[in-house]
């Protein structure tokens, strides 16, 4: 059985002139072990499909799904005080802006042992051990010292691996990195990414992966997910994505980022013409067919997904035709 | 922390010497001081004499500095009018004052930052349009209003409450009320939104994230930054308060400072007047001093900059 099981996952957010389907059908499955990458753009959903997985949504946005589990318990049906007790302690998140989101009227111990003190019945003592072993453990040192500083006091880098050690302060099985690299330096990026990979494997915990980069996620991913416009267009291992990329999106994205070696210097990298739908009132078959070169008469209708090979799944009706342009 | 403290007491001294100098310069402004001491009818020759003997045909700066010095001495000379020093007289005024304005103070703190927390959590909801309501009612009622319909209500009708003084502590409960009903509505306000500006901030979804209680999310780690502004204009309101206090002090005659000031301005009686504007007045300036040192101690990226 999966650790986190998601299937049909919809979250819809009422605006001014309708509702916004932000996220519709998405369904993925998590191994403990396993790093699943889930990638897109901004907008396409992928930050709201972690928050829903933890509960977190704004108050605005409704949450559904044909089956939302994590470790056998239904998601669900779960009591706000019941998944309270998951939260931070069995499933944990990192987020994106490490400059806001530590409490910069606390101190960093404060703010690290939080966590354990609430999940665990442990002592101030061993809640302050356990906080020092994690600050060395993510590689900041002087980590006695940093228990007493304030988030401000401390750099981006710095910040970040605070939220991965407090992120972990408790040994969840399931992590959620939200961007956890794209506030941070390029140099900074590499050495976060190396650490999750590492902590991941140390401690076996599942870990999800939000990024737009898909460099980051042929360097750290098990398995990847593709979203486009609220819907996950393609999955699968990360091994058969990055071999043969089949939707069309997909190929769109990795045309976009430059290849040491291969693409030439000065030559222009690839864009995907046209705009995002916009996701307010339903939407009928493929969200991506007024940007894409193989678009039919078909792509308008229902949709579903193709395997191209076992494992790996692909949201478009158009496989063959591609196929043949090729 | 020094370095700031340093720096915010610097700006304090020059606010309380500028206050000083417009205290002193401004009795001067509303004409010839020995003349309203000599009286209507007072001869030329006199007015020379009492413009001689109240020191008044020295230079200006030199009976500022005169005045000045003594003031720092807690020395503002006697009152024309009462027959006592001006120090005498403030002293036994200043308590009923000071004792009025810190309970309406803590009242109007007690009830406005919980209604402030209150309708932030609940933003949008029914409790969030009352306590709004409640704020908009609160700033449009005068205070003197108000302190009659309390003493109508509680003294006349229910007879629970005295009508008027200052003997007890039931004397000091309808003018607390009525007085720190005044500050509730702005610090209602910022504290809600100063509530829900922090509510929407990153670090309390990572709070949430890790699985605290909502309670603890809501004042270990909102109220704590949202409160900062809060204790800045508490120390202003303080002050409108001890000001603003004349008007109260005349509705339920208690004889405090704001008292003090009315009879002396009403009589010409310019050492008492001088005296309650450079007492409130430094009052204020060290209230918002007050207020500086204590966000450097709620604000860490004050206190360690």
């Amino acid at each position: 059985m999966a650790l986190l099981d998601v299937q049909d996952l919809v979250i819809d957010i009422p605006v001014g002139g309708g509702v916004l389907h932000a996220v519709s059908e998405v369904s993925f499955a998590v191994e403990r072990g396993e790093t699943l990458a889930i990638v897109g753009e901004s907008g396409s959903g992928k930050s709201l499909t972690s928050l829903a997985v933890m509960d977190l949504l704004p108050r605005v946005a409704r949450r559904g799904a044909a089956r939302l589990a994590f470790d056998g318990i239904d998601l669900l049906k779960l009591p706000e005080r019941q998944m309270r007790k998951l939260r931070g302690s069995r499933m944990a998140m990192i987020f994106q802006e490490p400059m806001t989101s530590l409490n910069p009227a606390y101190t960093i111990g404060n703010q690290l042992t939080e966590a354990l003190l609430c999940h665990e019945n442990v002592g101030a003592e061993a809640a302050r051990a356990r906080a020092i072993e994690l600050l060395e453990r993510v590689g900041i040192a002087g980590a006695e010292r940093r228990l007493l500083q304030y988030p401000h006091q401390l750099s981006g880098g710095l910040r970040q691996r605070v939220m991965i050690a407090m992120a972990l302060m408790c040994k969840p099985d399931l992590i959620i990195a939200d961007e956890p690299t794209t506030a941070l330096d390029v140099t900074i990026q590499a050495q976060i990414l190396r650490l999750l990979a590492e902590l991941k494997k140390e401690l076996n915990m599942a870990m999800i992966l939000i990024t737009h980069d898909l460099g980051v996620v042929a360097r750290v991913a098990d398995k990847v997910a593709v979203m486009y416009a609220g819907a996950i267009v393609e999955r699968g291992s990360a091994r058969a994505v990055f071999k043969a990329p089949s939707h069309p999106y997909t190929r769109g994205l990795l045309n976009c980022i430059p290849v040491p070696g291969r693409t030439a210097p000065g030559a222009p990298l690839g864009a995907i013409r046209g705009q995002v739908p916009n996701l307010i009132g339903r939407l009928q078959g493929c969200a991506f067919r007024n940007r894409c070169d193989f678009a039919a008469p078909e792509c308008a209708g229902a949709m579903r997904f193709e395997s191209p090979s076992p494992g790996h799944d692909v949201r478009c009706v158009r496989l063959e035709a591609q196929k043949a342009v090729a | 922390m020094l370095a700031y403290t340093v720096q915010r007491l610097i700006v304090a001294l020059s606010v309380a010497f500028t206050v000083s100098v417009v205290a002193f310069f401004l009795l001067h402004l509303s004409g010839d001081i020995a003349i309203s001491i000599a009286g209507p009818e007072a001869s030329p020759a006199q007015v020379e004499v009492v413009r001689h003997q109240f020191g008044l045909d020295r230079p200006l700066v030199v009976q500022y500095l005169d005045w000045l010095w003594k003031a720092v001495h807690f020395d503002f000379g006697n009152s024309f009018y009462f027959r006592d020093t001006v120090v005498s007289l403030i002293a036994s005024r200043i308590g009923v004052t000071l004792t009025l304005g810190a309970i309406s103070l803590c009242l109007s703190l007690l009830v406005a930052v919980p209604l402030g927390v209150l309708a932030a959590v609940y933003n949008g909801t029914l409790i969030d349009r009352l306590a709004l309501s409640f704020s908009v009612i609160g700033q449009a009622i005068p205070t003197f209003c108000l302190g009659l319909g309390l003493i109508i209500l509680f003294s006349v009708t229910l007879r629970w409450l005295p009508v008027s003084g200052a003997s007890t502590w039931k004397h000091y409960i309808l003018p607390s009320i009525a007085l720190g009903w005044y500050a509730v509505p702005a610090v209602m306000r910022l504290s809600r939104n100063g509530m829900l500006e922090v509510l929407s901030a990153d670090y309390i979804r990572t709070a949430r994230a890790k699985g605290v209680a909502p309670i603890v999310v809501i004042f270990k780690h909102a109220l704590r930054n949202a409160i900062i502004p809060v204790v800045a204009l508490a120390a202003v309101q303080f002050g409108f308060m001890l000001g603003g206090s004349i008007v109260i002090e005349a509705v339920f005659s208690m004889h405090g400072l704001g008292y003090l000031a009315w009879e002396a301005i009403a009589r010409n009686d310019f050492p008492v007047v001088q005296a309650v504007v450079l007492i409130l007045a430094t009052i204020y300036v060290g209230l918002t001093f007050l207020a500086d040192v204590a966000n450097a101690f709620l604000d860490p990226r004050i206190r360690l900059a």
